[in-house]
Order: structure tokens, then C-alpha cells, then sequence
């Protein structure tokens, strides 16, 4: 043993060198990307968890409070409803959303005419709008006074539903934002179809498959990956709902309240009532459920494989 | 990686620093570059200084200290430039952050980040508490307070005052008065404008049994309105006073309010006022459609309205203004809506210097002119409050109406000043809910009051006050 090692310290020396410098040379490469990645993802989300573990108030200054704000938010019932929304937002809207895509991608699948192509774009571009133009657009659609629902349901001497108002408004927000994100799911979905070789359509063709056996028993079940994909991205994005209900707000404060989303509240928190410590809180608080809600999912669906299992 | 491109490395050196180097180097670049931007918004907001580059007005007198200023009055490129070419002491240097929340919100950020903040500050008298609670703004009771002081009348002192202590130099106010439809009103019998809120009730009620619009509205999301009308009824929301700041009083579910509150939830439940929120396009489209026989509202609405073209074409000379009705006419009580101050910040290094433009923005002929004529503001500096020109002046918008005579300087002379809350964000924020859920139909105003009440307490509580309900 002692002369083994005794033996070799050359070699060894020369690999640890080589190796050392070997890092180095890792690091540097990737350090533009890890510096970014440092300075603006992970140092401030130690900082917000820094700042979650205190409590300021507006008489008797900072203390530091442990894990107390998150067991307020956990009780407190503002952010559970907001938590509560975008929960129930999200069982109605992914499922709507997915089906919207995947059947136009589907059909764009089948259909090669440029009335095809030109569709294609237009069911896209409402992913080129911004996200708070779109939103006030909806808003102006939605009116009551200039908006066009009035007009069309007078039409046939009914009123006008208001998708502003408390009842509506989860109608209202869906709507938007199918709006807004179909086109782009459904452009990853026809990327994801246009990737299957034709010649197994020939093959199930000659089984004497149907259009609609084959977009049904092979179509969609080689596309699973990027229907995993889409889910996964309309999880995260609908938990953190924020720009939509936050523009819809200045038209209908009394149904969209600051809590109406826990991003809303948590900005709230943090900008209107300065209270940058239990903003925080929420923000890691929404980050734990949004973590729990993307698990559990992908405990689900780990068997299918794909780009999470 | 891989056996070959390690052996590659070991076989020339000299290549691995060169690409070391080139690492390095453009890794100190990105990290130069990002402080550098962090470095330049720093400084952005201003702490004072001779740095003029991120004016929105120009300075001539470029050997002078400049003060930093944040304010929105529309005219307010006008008031700057007035204001510095008639000063040889100090200049103003301004930028418009936004207006009302978008201000307060960068302000709050500021503060809470200890730099960022501008020397002056143009704010509404119900925020000066919310910033005094934290330290933010100067006292100006010892800049030049005397020499202005009886430029404004009491009631206008004590909004932008907490007890002895001066923190605003008062510009405009909100006096406010019943702006009616004339036209709705001719069309329904309603011959006299309504004094007191029963015959409110009653006129509203007589409008909608003749097939009428909608007599008012109750917008959630102008509280500041209601508490208003809370206190115009006795209701005293809150005391407060900075020599003992971690005490406050909270009554915001006293008999008045609740009465207030009721009396409007019973307007809402007959469907004599609607329910829409206001300065949207919504509801000016309202107004000008007629929607509305009355809005209760402040003297600076018809400047608004007009710029949002309300008043003009079809609708114009449609409107007038009457004495804000009453509940007691034996005893009656003018409030407040709006109404702003320039304040001085903590953070500036100038507090003399900040206070001397505070004081003077907004206060020479040319600017308070410029500003009551276009109805921009309602000037609380008493010399052009008792001018002949100022009080005869028949108001366009009312039709010639010499609405400053009959409705709103009377308000404003009658005037006596509020005591708000140190968390105005807050205290507003709930409003809102409270009154949404009055025009949902899910609480009677008593039960919204005592939940607002309610929620004012535990908040205030968990703030560090010691509260007396």
C-alpha cells in the first residue's frame, strides 16, 4: 500500500495539475453564463429569502422572526384564496387550452393549403401581443358601454353578459388568456407532429387506418413528450398569474382585489404597503406550492417518460 | 468531458490561457458592465447635486443648486420653468413618476431602500401621515412656514400638517359639490337640486320610476369618497398624534359610518346608483352618454372630465353644480377629495434649499392662473381664492355657471381638515373590498363597516400600534 503509493507521486502530481487546470478552464467557460445566472436568479432569491425571514413594522422596526411569515401566509386566508383561484383557474383552463391546441395543430397537420399556412399565423400572432396590450383589449371588448357584446346579444334582445363583474370574471380571464397562449402550445405541438416520419402514417394507411385513427392512435400518443412540455409550462404560468387580472384591475377594482392572485398580493405586500419581508414569504410560499403542484404531476406521469422522467 | 479534448489541453498550454484569458476577460466585462448599470439607476432618482441630465425641464442657471422634484400636475412643465426663471437662489429639476399609486409605490420603494428618493415630492394630503409614520418626510415648520402661512387657511395647514409639524406646502384642494345632469334633471320634474340625502334618495327614486338613468354611482374604488362622505356625517376614522406615534385611534364603524354606508348599499339594493368603478373608460363613456343625473364629486372633477371629454359636442353646457347635500342642513359640513402638497423627503441633502421650492412651486401668479383657468387644480393659496377674478368666473364646463362663488369656495372656506391614517395604502385597499362587497350584495354596509373596522385593528396592531377603538 505505502509503496504503492510511494511509487507514483509523479504521475499523480501531474494528473492533479492537469486536472486542476482542467476546472479552471470548465469554470471559465461557463462562467458568462454562471455569472448572469448568479447575479440575477440565485442572489436575489437568497436575498428574498433573507428578507422572508424578518418582520418590519411600521412602529418597533425589523426583527427577525424565523419561519413566522410563512406560517401567517399558510393562515392567511388571503393568499389561500388567491392560492385557492389559480388552483381552480388552472383544473378549467389547462384542460381547455390543450384541447384548443392540440385540435388546430391537428388539423394544420392535415391541411397543406396556404388558407392553412395563413390560418397558422393568425392563430399565432395573439402570442405576439404583449401580454398587458392584450389584456386591455379584452377590456374594451368586454365593456358594456363601446364594447361589441352589447350590440350582438341585443341582437337577439338579451343582455349583454359582463365578464368584468365577480360572476364572470373567471369566464372573462380564461378566455383571455386561451386567447393569448393556444397559438403558441399549438406551434410546439405542430413542431412536435411535423417531427413524426410520414411513412408510419403509410404503413397505418395500408392497416386501413382512418384520418381520425391515425391522428388519434398515433398522432397524439408520439406527441406526448411535448403535451407533457405544455402542461408543465400552463402549471407554472397559470399559478403565477399576475399581468392579466393585474391590467384588468384599474377597470374593475371591485372584482379584481389585490388578493386575487398570490402574485398580486405578494406585490402588493411588497410595493403598496412596503412590506418587502412578508412579500417575500408569499413569493417562496407560491414557489412551495407551485413545486408541490409540478412533483406531484410529474409523479403522475413518470412512467410515460419524457422530457421530466 | 472527454479523454481527447483533456489531451488536447495538456498539449498546448499555451492555447488554455488564451482562452483562460479571453474567459476571464469578458467575465470582468459582464461584471463591469451589470455594476455599471446598477451604478447609473442609483443614481437616477436624484439625491440632489448638479447632475442635470435626467431633468425633464431645462435649466438655464446652471451655477445654481438644483432640487430634485417629482410631481404630475399636467401643467407642471409650466409651473417648473415658472418657478425657475423667477428664483435666483435655487432651480428645480423635474420628473414625472407617475401619478397617485405609481408614484407612491416608487416613493415607498425608495424609502424602504434608503436612496432613491427626490428632494420634493408632490403628494395628496391623505398620504402625508402614511410617510411621516416612517420617517420619510421634513418638517418645514422652520424653512419659511411663516412668511407663507397666511397664504392658507386652516383647515388647508392641518391636511398637510401632523400635529405641529408642517410636512406639505398646500397647492390645491378637493372642495367637494353635487355635479348634476341639467338636462336629465329638466327632463324628470327635478326642479331643485337635492339639499339634504333623504330627498337624494327621493329624487333618485322618482327618476328611475319615470324609466330614468341611473342617479349616481358608488365606485369601489374611489374609498377616499366615502370616507369623505362618512365624515361629512360625524364619523372621525381616526386620531392620531406624532408626539405619541405608536398610539392611534380606529373607529371606522361608528354609528355615522354605518349610516353613510347603509344609506348608499340601500341605493345600490333599489338600483338607483350603479356600481361601476370610475376614472375608467367605462365610466366616463357613462357620463357622457348620460347615464348619471349626478356625481358626487370634487372641485377639480370638471378639469378631469373635460380632459376626458366629457362636456363637449352633444353634452356641452349640460352640466351643472350644486351644495354637496347634506344631512343636517341646520348644521352643514363641507369635505374634502384630493387636493395635493409638495413635501420635502428625508433622503435629500438640501433640506433648505428642497423646502424653498416647495414653498415656491405652484405659488406665483403666472402658475396658479394657468391652473384654475383650465380647471386643473382648485388653488387653496388665498390670495386668488378671494380674487373678484377667480370667484365671479363663469366656468364653461357648468354652462357660465359662477360655480367657484356659489358651490366651491364656500366648500372650501367651510372646510375644516381631516385626520388621516398613518397607512393610507391600507386603509384605502380595504375600503375598496368593503365597498365591493356592498355593491355585490354579500354585506350590508353596517356589516362591511365593523369587518373594515375590523381588519383596520388587526393590521394596525400587527404594525406596532397600541390601538383605541
Amino acid at each position: 500500500m505505502t509503496s504503492t503509493t510511494l511509487a507514483q507521486p509523479r504521475p499523480r502530481a501531474g494528473i492533479a495539475t492537469a486536472r486542476r487546470r482542467h476546472t479552471l478552464v470548465g469554470w471559465a467557460f461557463v462562467a458568462p453564463f454562471a455569472i448572469v445566472f448568479v447575479v440575477f436568479l440565485i442572489a436575489p432569491l437568497a436575498y428574498a429569502f433573507y428578507l422572508s425571514l424578518f418582520r418590519k413594522a411600521l412602529i418597533g422596526g425589523t426583527q427577525f422572526v424565523w419561519f413566522e411569515n410563512y406560517l401567517k401566509a399558510f393562515t392567511d386566508e388571503h393568499f389561500l384564496s388567491g392560492v385557492w383561484f389559480v388552483l381552480t383557474f388552472s383544473v378549467v383552463l389547462i384542460p381547455v387550452q390543450m384541447l384548443v391546441s392540440l385540435a388546430i395543430a391537428l388539423i394544420l397537420d392535415v391541411v397543406t393549403t396556404r388558407f392553412a399556412r395563413f390560418s397558422r399565423l393568425m392563430i399565432f400572432l395573439p402570442y405576439a401581443i404583449p401580454v398587458v396590450i392584450g389584456a386591455l383589449m379584452w377590456g374594451f371588448l368586454y365593456s358594456k358601454n363601446f364594447g361589441p357584446l352589447g350590440e350582438l346579444f341585443g341582437l337577439f334582445g338579451a343582455n349583454a353578459p359582463d365578464f368584468l363583474s365577480p360572476q364572470l370574471i373567471f369566464f372573462g380571464l380564461l378566455n383571455v388568456v386561451t386567447w393569448q397562449w393556444a397559438g403558441y402550445y399549438m406551434i410546439i405541438l405542430y413542431a412536435a407532429l411535423q417531427g413524426i416520419d410520414p411513412s408510419i402514417y403509410e404503413a397505418a394507411r395500408i392497416d386501413g387506418a382512418n384520418n381520425w385513427q391515425i391522428a388519434v392512435r398515433i398522432k397524439v400518443p408520439m406527441i406526448t413528450n411535448s403535451l407533457v412540455l405544455i402542461l408543465v409550462f400552463a402549471l407554472i404560468g397559470t399559478l403565477q398569474f399576475f399581468n392579466e387580472p393585474m391590467m384588468l384591475k384599474f377597470l374593475a377594482a371591485g372584482t379584481i382585489g389585490p388578493d386575487f392572485t398570490p402574485n398580486m398580493y405578494a406585490y402588493q405586500q411588497a410595493f403598496a404597503l412596503a412590506n418587502f419581508n412578508y412579500g417575500s414569504a408569499i413569493s417562496f410560499a407560491l414557489g412551495i406550492v407551485v413545486f408541490i403542484c409540478v412533483y406531484i404531476f410529474m409523479l403522475a406521469t413518470r412512467k410515460r417518460g419524457g422530457f421530466l422522467g | 468531458m472527454t479523454k481527447k479534448s483533456h489531451n488536447t489541453f495538456r498539449r498546448d498550454p499555451t492555447t488554455v490561457n488564451k482562452k483562460l484569458a479571453l474567459a476571464a476577460v469578458s467575465a470582468v466585462a459582464i461584471t463591469s458592465l451589470l455594476s455599471a448599470c446598477s451604478a447609473d439607476g442609483g443614481s437616477g432618482g436624484g439625491g440632489g447635486g448638479a447632475d442635470t441630465s435626467s431633468c425633464t425641464n431645462t435649466i438655464t442657471k446652471t451655477d445654481l443648486p438644483v432640487v430634485s422634484v417629482w410631481g404630475w400636475y399636467p401643467n407642471m412643465d409650466k409651473v417648473i420653468d415658472n418657478f425657475n426663471a423667477g428664483n435666483d437662489e435655487v432651480q428645480a429639476c423635474w420628473t414625472n413618476v407617475g401619478q397617485g399609486n405609481d408614484e407612491y409605490d416608487k416613493f415607498q420603494t425608495a424609502i424602504s431602500a434608503g436612496t432613491g428618493a427626490p428632494d420634493v415630492i408632490m403628494l395628496e394630503a391623505d398620504r402625508i401621515s402614511n410617510y411621516v409614520v416612517q420617517n420619510a418626510l421634513v418638517d418645514i415648520s422652520g424653512y419659511g412656514y411663516d412668511d407663507v402661512k397666511g397664504d392658507f387657511s386652516e383647515g388647508a395647514w392641518k391636511d398637510v400638517s401632523v400635529g405641529d409639524a408642517v410636512f406639505g406646502a398646500p397647492v390645491d384642494g378637493g372642495p367637494m359639490g353635487l355635479i348634476y345632469r341639467s338636462d336629465v334633471f329638466a327632463q324628470y320634474g327635478i326642479t331643485t337640486p337635492p339639499t339634504t340625502w333623504d330627498e337624494y334618495m327621493a329624487d333618485a327614486q322618482k327618476v328611475k320610476d319615470a324609466g330614468g338613468p341611473l342617479f349616481g354611482d358608488l365606485g369601489a374604488n374611489v374609498p377616499a369618497v366615502f370616507m369623505a362622505l362618512t365624515i361629512q356625517a360625524g364619523a372621525k376614522p381616526f386620531t392620531y398624534d406624532p408626539a405619541t406615534p405608536e398610539d392611534i385611534g380606529i373607529k371606522v364603524n361608528d354609528d355615522a359610518s354605518k349610516k353613510v354606508l347603509d344609506y348608499w348599499a340601500e341605493l345600490v339594493s333599489k338600483g338607483l346608483v350603479g356600481t361601476q368603478d370610475q376614472f375608467t373608460p367605462e365610466y366616463i363613456s357613462g357620463m357622457v352618454g348620460g347615464d348619471y343625473a349626478t356625481y358626487v364629486s370634487a372641485a377639480w372633477a370638471p378639469g378631469y372630465l373635460t380632459g376626458a371629454g366629457v362636456g363637449s359636442g352633444d353634452d356641452s353646457g349640460k352640466f351643472s353644480v350644486a351644495p354637496l347635500p347634506q344631512w343636517d342642513t341646520a348644521n352643514p359640513v363641507a369635505v374634502n377629495w384630493g387636493g395635493s402638497a409638495f413635501s420635502v423627503t428625508a433622503q435629500s441633502s438640501q433640506p433648505e434649499n428642497a423646502a424653498k421650492v416647495a414653498f415656491g412651486l405652484y405659488a406665483d401668479d403666472a402658475s396658479l392662473k394657468d391652473g384654475w383657468e383650465n380647471q386643473i387644480i382648485f388653488p387653496l393659496n388665498k390670495n386668488v381664492l378671494t380674487s373678484d377674478e377667480f370667484v365671479n368666473a363663469q366656468v364653461g364646463f357648468f354652462n357660465g355657471q359662477q360655480a367657484n362663488k356659489e358651490v366651491y369656495v364656500p366648500a372650501a372656506d367651510a372646510y375644516k381638515g381631516f385626520t388621516y391614517s398613518p397607512f393610507a395604502s391600507y386603509y384605502y385597499a380595504s375600503f375598496t373590498e368593503a365597498l365591493a362587497a356592498i355593491n355585490n350584495g354579500e354585506k350590508t354596509g353596517s356589516e362591511a363597516a365593523d369587518e373594515l373596522q375590523q381588519k383596520l385593528v388587526d393590521y394596525a396592531t400587527e404594525q406596532g400600534f397600541t390601538v383605541t377603538e
